[in-house]
Parts: structure tokens; sequence; C-alpha cells
């Protein structure tokens, strides 16, 4: 789960990481308000889990509450990259001397983690990877043995910053270690961290991603899920803890297990090519999917107008076929006139021809069988452009 | 022969006495696994009757090595404790653990990662996977049994429901090894460890490799390809057509920008000589016209 800048500043600031004051603001009053309170000049933030909307005008320095009133009305409901802004972050405003570059990652090749530290900071820091590599800093971490300050230091002086900030910057780098370990973090990412004219050194922006499955060792995170951003089909599986992506397409798709499921959307698009059609969504109902999990699987997919076939793609292994055919057929009862579109099924695998005979058994008009992955993914296209 | 396991392969299930470990287990018996043990903390000294076979619980799995001679591990344990139930496997040394739970936090991955990197002598697969099988000779996981027979196929894939699939679309041919190493952001056994032990393996022909969207580990198997394997592999990239910037499902399923494309998996794994089928089908049959020249 990534967090929006204001949510990344509260975490930071409750694991004492030196931060600006910042509050979220859903109007253009509470922007003002909030701006008041702060006192003096803020800047007015757009809050997106997307980059560029600096460039985008998403960012504005306010002189006063009442400008910070007007810089927000024109900021929400702005449309970065695709992402309506919901909400902007009133933050105080500080005189910046320098900016540097701290995060702390999962990293996936190695195995590990991995701290990335540099003096050259507020840019993209690929490009500091790629034109001045020598001032990145970047260091495996033994999951085991942690960030000690030794290491710390040995890390902040390998990222060049400067004598005056160097035990500043060490401690902000332990106190990050310790946020990113106590909530379960896979990226903590301070960009920039800046020296102010005063010589001290904050955090000014951050992202942060929490990892979903640590959840039940952080019933806190439940609050800082968005609820705006998802697509009213995608939420709605999602309250029925279904893995669901809307697509663009035609034609329907429910399978068992991530890479079939995503096998199927590519042998669907290939098939669609010819009838102009494309997969409307993925949809995997997983390992153990009951007839409960089928039926709210179906019900989501036959709640997208743009649907206008369904495919049902299901290799039974730990799924037994004939558990999938009964919740086809459960999910149908269920669902009763609301189902109205062809539901093209494909089962393999696991109890097979016990799958098959309950479904032809039903004989619900709107079903039909095929053998074959490719087969019916070509029923299914051929379905959808009629 | 076949890759990490073998017909006298041991085995101990950690989670035996939950419903899946008890359901996989009865499985795993069926198809000829030798099964010797559970390890439950708290119920040791119990015993379980799954498929006429009556099964030793031990509080842990040294307990259960010392009693039994296991040599690998089965981990059916819920997310919560699974952290300590591995490493419980790899203080007890075992050579082989086996990873099944799904929805581990991934700091406790990377830790018991680490901790059998140091410990030298435990190979980890998974975590989130389907597990191995070795058709006829042992099955660790839940891989169906029935699906095909031995062969001299290996196949390696991060994906469990696809394993199947091409597993079926080859069952005319049998499987020495096939290998499902999970999806998750961290796993113990990856597609390098697999193709080098395929190549080792005299009984393997051939090799299936299935790759998915997101990261550069089917662009790094490809490099080691080039440098090691000899025998002739065939590749499916899952995700074609996803659009980028989605996640799906798997952890590792994310495109995001070029790298990570199916598009660039493809061509990472062609220029090194591997044929990359655009499906399920057509790699199954990429497979067939290598198989059938090789006869």
């Amino acid at each position: 789960m990534d967090l929006f800048e204001y949510q990344a500043r509260d975490l930071f600031e409750a694991h004492a990481i030196p931060v600006l004051g910042g509050a979220v603001a859903f109007t253009p009053d509470e922007a003002e308000s909030a701006a008041a309170k702060m006192g003096g000049r803020v800047v007015v933030k757009a809050q997106v889990k997307v980059g560029g909307r600096g460039k985008a005008g998403g960012v504005k320095l306010a002189e006063s509450p009442s400008d910070a009133r007007e810089k927000a009305a024109a900021i929400l409901g702005m449309d970065i990259k695709g992402h309506t802004v919901h909400k902007v972050m009133i933050a105080q405003a500080a005189p910046i001397e320098s900016e540097y570059y701290l995060a702390i990652l999962l990293d996936r090749a190695n195995r590990n983690f991995l701290v990335m530290a540099s003096v050259a900071g507020g840019m993209e820091i690929e490009d500091v990877a790629h034109n001045s590599p020598e001032k990145l800093a970047r260091v495996g971490i033994d999951p085991n043995v942690g960030i000690s300050k030794e290491k710390a230091r040995e890390i902040v002086l390998a990222g060049q910053f400067p004598a005056d900030v160097v035990d500043q910057v060490v401690d902000v780098l332990l106190k990050l270690w310790a946020a990113f370990v106590a909530e379960d973090a896979t990226l903590m990412e301070i960009n920039p961290l800046v020296k102010t004219s005063d010589g001290k050194v904050v955090a000014l922006d951050g992202k942060v991603t929490l990892d979903e499955n640590a959840g039940f060792r952080h019933p806190n995170h439940e609050s800082l899920v968005d609820h705006d951003a998802a697509n009213p089909l995608e939420a709605a599986a999602k309250a029925k803890n279904l893995n669901y992506v809307k697509l663009d397409g035609q034609v329907g798709i429910i399978g068992n297990g991530a890479g079939l499921v995503m096998s199927t959307l590519d042998v669907v698009a290939y098939a669609g090519e010819k009838f102009g059609v494309k997969p409307a969504n993925f949809l995997d109902i997983g390992g153990g999917a009951s007839a409960q999990i089928m039926a709210d699987g179906l019900s989501i997919i036959l709640g997208d107008s743009d649907v206008k076939s369904v495919f049902v793609n299901v290799f039974g292994g730990i799924t037994a076929c004939d558990a999938v055919a009964n919740g086809i057929v459960q999910a149908l009862e269920i669902l009763g006139a609301k189902a109205t579109k062809p539901i093209v099924v494909r089962l393999d695998g696991n109890n097979v021809l016990e799958g098959r005979r309950i479904l032809n058994e039903a004989a619900h008009p709107l079903i039909q069988q095929l053998d074959t992955m490719d087969g019916a993914a070509a029923r299914a296209a051929e379905l959808a452009a009629k | 022969m076949a890759i990490f396991v073998n017909e006298n392969t041991k085995v101990l299930v950690q989670g035996m006495t939950g419903s899946e470990g008890t359901k996989h287990t009865g499985r795993m018996l069926k198809s000829g696994t030798k099964v010797v043990g559970g390890v439950t903390p708290g119920k040791g000294g119990q015993s379980v009757e799954i498929e006429g076979v009556t099964l030793p619980v031990f509080n842990t799995v040294a307990e259960a090595v010392a009693a039994t001679g296991a040599n690998a591990s089965v981990v059916f344990v819920p997310p919560k404790f699974a952290k300590a139930a591995v490493i419980d496997a790899i203080d007890a040394k075992l050579p082989l653990v086996v990873v099944i739970t799904e929805g581990i936090p991934v700091h406790d991955t990377a830790a018991f990662y680490a901790y059998a990197v140091a410990s030298g002598t435990t190979r980890l697969l998974g975590p989130n996977c389907p597990g191995l099988i070795s058709p006829g000779k042992s099955n660790l996981g839940i891989i169906p049994s029935d699906i095909t027979g031995p062969g001299r196929i290996g196949l390696v894939s991060k994906s469990g429901t696809l394993t199947y699939q091409m597993m079926y679309e080859l069952r005319d041919f049998g499987f020495s090894t096939a290998v499902g190493i999970g999806g998750d952001p961290i796993i113990g056994t990856t597609h390098i460890d697999c193709l080098r032990a395929f190549q080792d393996d005299p009984d393997t022909d051939a090799i299936v490799m299935i790759g998915e969207i997101g990261g550069d580990a089917e662009e790094r198997a490809a490099a080691f390809i080039a440098e090691y394997v000899t025998k002739p592999v065939v590749g499916y990239v899952a995700g074609f057509t996803a659009p980028e910037g989605k996640t799906m499902g798997h952890a590792g399923a994310i495109v995001s920008g070029s790298s990570g494309t199916a598009a660039a998996k493809q061509e990472a794994l062609e220029a090194v000589g591997v044929k990359v089928g655009k499906t399920p089908s057509e790699t199954a049959a990429l497979m067939r016209a290598i198989l059938s020249n090789h006869k």
C-alpha cells in the first residue's frame, strides 16, 4: 500500500523523524484554517500518488491564509496524469539551503534491504545514479543485523554529506530504519531531505509503501487505505477480499491463480483481435475458491456494464472442479435475473469429470462448456463481439 | 534422478494438524511421498492418522529429525507463525524447506531467507509457492499428482496454476521434476537455481521456464542460460497484454515502464536461444517439436 505524502509525514513524525508542520485539507475552507493555524507562508501541495505534480502546477506557495484558500481551490479537482486531486497538504514553508536524498527499500534482486543516501537530492535519483554514481551510496542491509550507529555513519559519509550535517543525517537514518522495521515498510524514501537556513536537517517530502501482508501486526494501517482512489467495482471486489483489477475491454475473466489469470488475459486478447474485443478485468479467485467466492466474483463481473461475455478458466489444483462447478450453479441461482450474459467455462484438473457433469446437468442457458483454454477464449471473444 | 528431491526424501509437515496441513499431507501420502511426521509446537507426543498412516507429531523440527531421520519439510503454518516455523527448520539443519504459506510479511521472509543463507545448510523453496513434484517419486506441496507421470522434462515456474496447466499440456511426455518457485518479492529458490539443477540432472533432457511480468528474474535467468545451460529451454511469460502500472495478484507481477514487461523478457530469452511461446499451448507445441527432434 502506497501512502500519500501527508500520511508519510505523519508516520515520520510518529517515529521522531524531523518534519515541518503539515496538515491535510479536503476543501479550500480547511486549507485556509490550516494555514491560519500554522501561521506565516505555507506551501499548498496536491496529494496524488504520482510523480511530476510540481511541473503540473500541483505545488504552490501561499503568502497568507486567504491565499492558501485560493491556491487550494485551484489545485483541488485538478487532474495530474489521470489522478484527480481530492486533497491538499498545507505545509509549513522553510528557507532551504541544501537538498539531500535518503531511502530504505526492499531489494528483490539481492533479497535483502537497501539503503541509498546521497548529498545530491531534490532531483531524480535515477539521474544521480546514472550521471554521478560516486555521489550515491548504495549499501545492502542484512535484516537480521540491521543498521548500527557505526554502519549509519559509514553510509552517510559514503553519500558525501558535508561534515556539518553528518550527525543529524546519521540520526535520521537510524530513525528511518527503526520506522521501516516497526511499520513493515517496503519503501521509505525522503526526497528531499533538506538543510534549512538555520542548519536543521528535515524530511520535506516522503514516499512510503507498507506491506499489506503485515496488516495483522498493524491494525492501525487500515485507516491509511485510500477509499477514494479505487474504481467502484474494484472497491466492491476489495470488500469481498477478491483480487480484481478493472481493465477496459468486454470479456469478463475469472480464473484461479494470478499466473493463469494473466495468461488467460493474453489468450483472450489474442483471440479478441479478430473480433475487436479485449479482456474487461483481471479476477483471481485464488486457491480455495468456494461457491460463495465464485458467486461474489461473478456478481462483480456481471455488475460491470462493459462486460458482454464471461470466461471462467479454472485449472483444479487445490480447488476441485466440482466445487467450482457447484459455485457457478449456485452463483447463478443467487444472481437470478441479474445474470444475463453468456458464460463460457473451461474446467480442467482435479475432479474435472464431476465438474463438467454438474454443469451439463444444470443445463443453464447462459453456460457453455469448452475443453481447451484456447477454444474457450475464442468462444468468449466471439460472444462478446455480438 | 530428479532435482532437490527423490524417492527417498523423508518429509515432515509443519502445521500438519491444521486443516490445510492435514488435507495436503493426505494427498502427499497418496502420491507416494514418504511423509514421516508432523511438527506443531505444543502438540508434541500426539499422533494423527492420515490416509491409514499413523504419523507422530513433534514440538520442534530438531526432535522430529532425531526421531524420524527426516530431510525435508513442507510448511503450511499460517503467516503469523511462519517465520518461527522456518527458523525452527533451519536450526535443525534440514536440507530442504518448502514454504507453501501465502501472505507472509516480506520482513519475515527477508529475515528467514538471510538466516537460511547464513546457515549454509538449508535450501528454501517459496514462500507462497505450490512446492515441487517429481512424479512417481515425491511430492512436496500442493501440486496435483495425477496430472501427469514421470518423464524427462524439467519445469520451473513462478505460478502454481500455470505449472499445472503446462504439465497438463505436456502430459504425454511427463516430467523429471516440476518446481513452483512462488511469486513473492523474496523467494528462496530462483529460476537460476532450478536451471542449474536441471542442467546437472542426467534425467532431464529439456526445460520449460515460466515467468511473469515484473522484476528482472527472467532477464537474469537468460544471462545464466547463455553462460551455463546447454539443454534446450522453452520459455513462457504471462502478461503480454497486461496494462502498465497495474498490480496483478502476485507481488512480483507489476509492470512499470519498459523493463519488466513480457516483451522485454521474451527478447532477453530469445537473444540467448530460448524459444518463447505466446500462450501455454504454443509453448507446449515448441517443446513438443524439440522433443520429437530429440528422439
